[in-house]
């Protein structure tokens, strides 16, 4: 996984609740085999309308997504973090994530941002007022900073840890072999396997 | 102080704990399609790892696959292609796969359960957010990302922050032809589609005491749309019945053991809740969404709300966009909404008791001019017991297409999609815009609901059917 330490840039101001993933990735782009591509399927039906927001020429190279309340809901699919990483993303700041959305981010690098809704509407009428607007993501810091805006944020040490360091789960976990074999070994014998011993 | 169902679930998977660290839980059982997979297959090659517990993994083929002509190769090029992957991934690794044509194929929480590998206790993953389904027999299941399905594959665990537990206590009985499915949506729509975030949910009371273990599958298949990753059910006597011997299932000096494990299997007395909210069964009608979240829902009997009507700024322009999407006016009666398309399937109603709901209904009717009813079995073997039911001759007599098992017309991955504008009454779990297909428009339904909807073509129950007017008697 890629460390994430700090990131600024220009935002894109997304004023939808209940953004679900297959709003940000629709199932038919979910029949690739890869991790990259899905750039073209990011809000694919709403980008069909000139006027949304990422279709603004202002918006073009923006790497902040500032979204409405309950973003990522619905399907478990990471293909969504990916499509907004290969967009361009680095991160997306809302009042509230659906669980396995926000589970996924972290996983990959994109930094998933929690900031009460008063402060993501001061942030929308900032980055509406002025395009140019930067958003610094810090996450040493755990802070968010605009033009007079300064904003903690709150993220478990041990997540944060792992982003700072861009460390992959799995070589973490192996590191716990002994631990898993002894309990693999007090399994009781009742409890199913799919393959035949 | 006593625990929770999903606190003693939880305490006895854990593997590792250390202050400061997510737990380390242990999976009982991981499952696999063809979707959510192939990266966490290449993550294993790139890094050299194998599948850690082969013994605990089971593929299908279900998001993908066609539901007709299944004895012939896919068109799609794509679609192929990714089954295929499937089926090499599997071949190299060593797993288990059920592929399209076996006879153990079907979506993924149909399957399970029906093999008998869902049992209590247990902890059930899948890179797919309906896996809460598992956690109707008393497990903790719940939906992971790509990244979190190579995990488990490579080490059989995942690191996981607890959640926190919230009560769903229904109380009483629900009243004739409310059904499970009306349970949940009025579940959703009174906590919204965030209510659950960040808790495991525990539903009780009565009336979830008296349902079938295929309405419980129901209700907890739905637990992600309230925002709960999980939703379980305590196992009982309808549990254990429904599990005796099935094809994994434990048998003889192992059952007893494994029956008497899973009756430790329920909430203390004195265990406390971080949050509950309490449903009056008797209250219930039948229910339906008339919104693009599931969340967005009313009785049946109501109407479409009128944006205004919300105090909250954000909920109100989302019932704005929703009534636009959706082509309906405020105040338009939810009975006054005709159907193009009628799908009952899914692993939310996908089950044999459902299709056998909806074939009661639909027997000596026909679905109304205009209107096409898909009937989808959740697996091959749902499949071939309707069959030996004769289900599939009611639906066709009616006028329904009976279909190959697979996720179908939930989800528009596969030829069964809504062309822009259709609008369909349909028993599975999300009617965001564009699920069923490109500018579809989605009410969810139950069964009944459905079958009713496809008789008379316009948002309706079996209560609205009178039989004088739409069933032929028999033998004519």
């Amino acid at each position: 996984m890629e460390a994430f330490t700090k990131h600024t840039g220009r935002a894109v101001p997304l004023r939808r609740s209940n953004v679900d993933t297959d709003q940000i990735i629709p199932a038919h782009w979910l029949k690739k085999v890869t991790r990259d591509g899905f750039e073209d399927g990011l809000f694919e039906a709403w980008r069909k309308d000139e006027s949304f927001v990422l279709n603004r020429p202002e918006r073009e190279g923006a790497t902040v997504l500032v979204a409405g309340p309950d973003f990522g809901t619905g399907s478990s699919r990471e293909h969504a973090v990916w499509a907004l990483q290969n967009y361009g993303f680095k991160a997306v700041i809302s009042s509230r994530f659906a669980d396995i959305f926000r589970g996924n981010s972290l996983k990959n690098g994109l930094l998933t941002v929690v900031l009460e809704q008063k402060v993501v509407d001061v942030l929308w009428e900032l980055v509406e007022r002025d395009p140019q607007a930067e958003i610094t993501v810090d996450l040493e810091n755990r802070e968010v900073r605009a033009e007079g805006i300064s904003a903690p944020f709150e993220l478990d040490e041990n997540s944060r840890w792992r982003l700072l360091n861009g460390l992959d789960d799995i070589s973490i976990t192996l590191r716990s072999e002994d631990d898993i074999a002894a309990y693999e070994a007090k399994r009781p014998s009742y409890k199913p396997r799919t393959l035949q011993a | 102080m006593g625990r929770t169902l999903a606190e003693k679930v939880w305490d006895d998977h854990v593997v590792r704990r250390a202050e400061g660290e997510p737990d380390l839980l242990f999976i009982d059982l991981h499952l696999l399609h063809e979707v959510t997979s192939p990266q966490a297959f290449d993550g294993l090659r790139q890094n050299g790892r194998r599948v850690r517990r082969l013994d605990l993994t089971i593929a299908t083929e279900d998001h993908n696959t066609p539901t007709l002509d299944i004895d012939k190769p896919i068109a799609d090029p794509v679609s192929r292609a990714q089954l295929e992957t499937l089926r090499k991934n599997c071949a190299e690794f060593g797993v288990r796969l059920h592929p399209l044509g076996d006879v153990e194929q079907g979506v993924v929480h149909v399957v399970g359960p029906q093999l008998g590998l869902t049992q209590p206790g247990m902890t059930v993953v899948c890179g797919d957010s309906h896996t809460s389904t598992h956690g109707a027999f008393g497990g903790l299941a719940f939906g992971i990302g790509t990244s979190q399905v190579e995990h488990v594959l490579a080490t059989q665990t995942l690191p996981l922050v607890r959640p926190k537990t919230m009560a769903i206590t229904v109380n009483g009985e629900l009243p004739d032809g409310v059904t499970a499915k009306d349970l949940i949506l009025a579940i959703i729509a009174k906590i919204g589609t965030g209510g659950g975030q960040g808790y495991v949910l525990e539903y009780r009371g009565e009336a979830i005491e008296k349902l079938s273990m295929e309405a419980r599958m129901t209700i907890c298949n739905m637990s992600i749309e309230a925002g709960a990753r999980a939703g379980m059910i305590a196992p009982d006597e309808t549990t254990f019945a429904y599990l005796e011997g099935r094809p994994h299932a434990p048998k003889g000096e192992d059952w007893d053991a494994a029956v008497a494990y899973w009756k430790t299997l329920k909430t203390d007395e004195d265990a406390e809740f971080d949050a509950e909210v309490v449903i009056e069964a008797a209250e219930l009608s039948p229910f339906v969404t008339w919104g693009t979240n599931p969340g967005q829902g009313a009785p049946l009997s109501a109407s479409v709300p009128d944006p205004a009507s919300y105090e909250d700024a954000s909920e109100r322009l989302a019932a704005e966009k929703a009534l636009e999407y959706m082509g309906l006016e405020a105040g338009q009666s939810l009975r006054s909404i005709n159907v193009d398309t009628v799908f009952v399937g899914s692993c939310t109603n996908g089950r044999i008791e459902d299709l056998r709901a909806a074939a009661e209904i639909v027997k000596g009717r026909k679905v109304a001019d205009g209107v096409r009813m898909l009937v989808v079995p959740g697996s091959a073997r749902v499949g071939l017991q309707a069959v030996s039911e004769g289900l599939d001759v009611v639906f066709k007599e009616a006028g329904a297409e009976w279909r190959h098992a697979g996720c179908s017309m939930c989800l528009g991955m596969n030829p069964d999609q809504l062309a822009p504008g259709e609008r369909s009454a349909s028993t599975s779990n999300r009617n965001f815009e564009g699920r069923q297909g490109k500018g579809g428009r989605t009410h969810l339904v139950s069964p009944q609901v459905a079958a009713a909807t496809a008789v008379l073509g316009h948002l309706a129950s079996p209560a609205d059917l009178s039989d004088a007017a739409t069933r032929t008697p028999a033998g004519v």
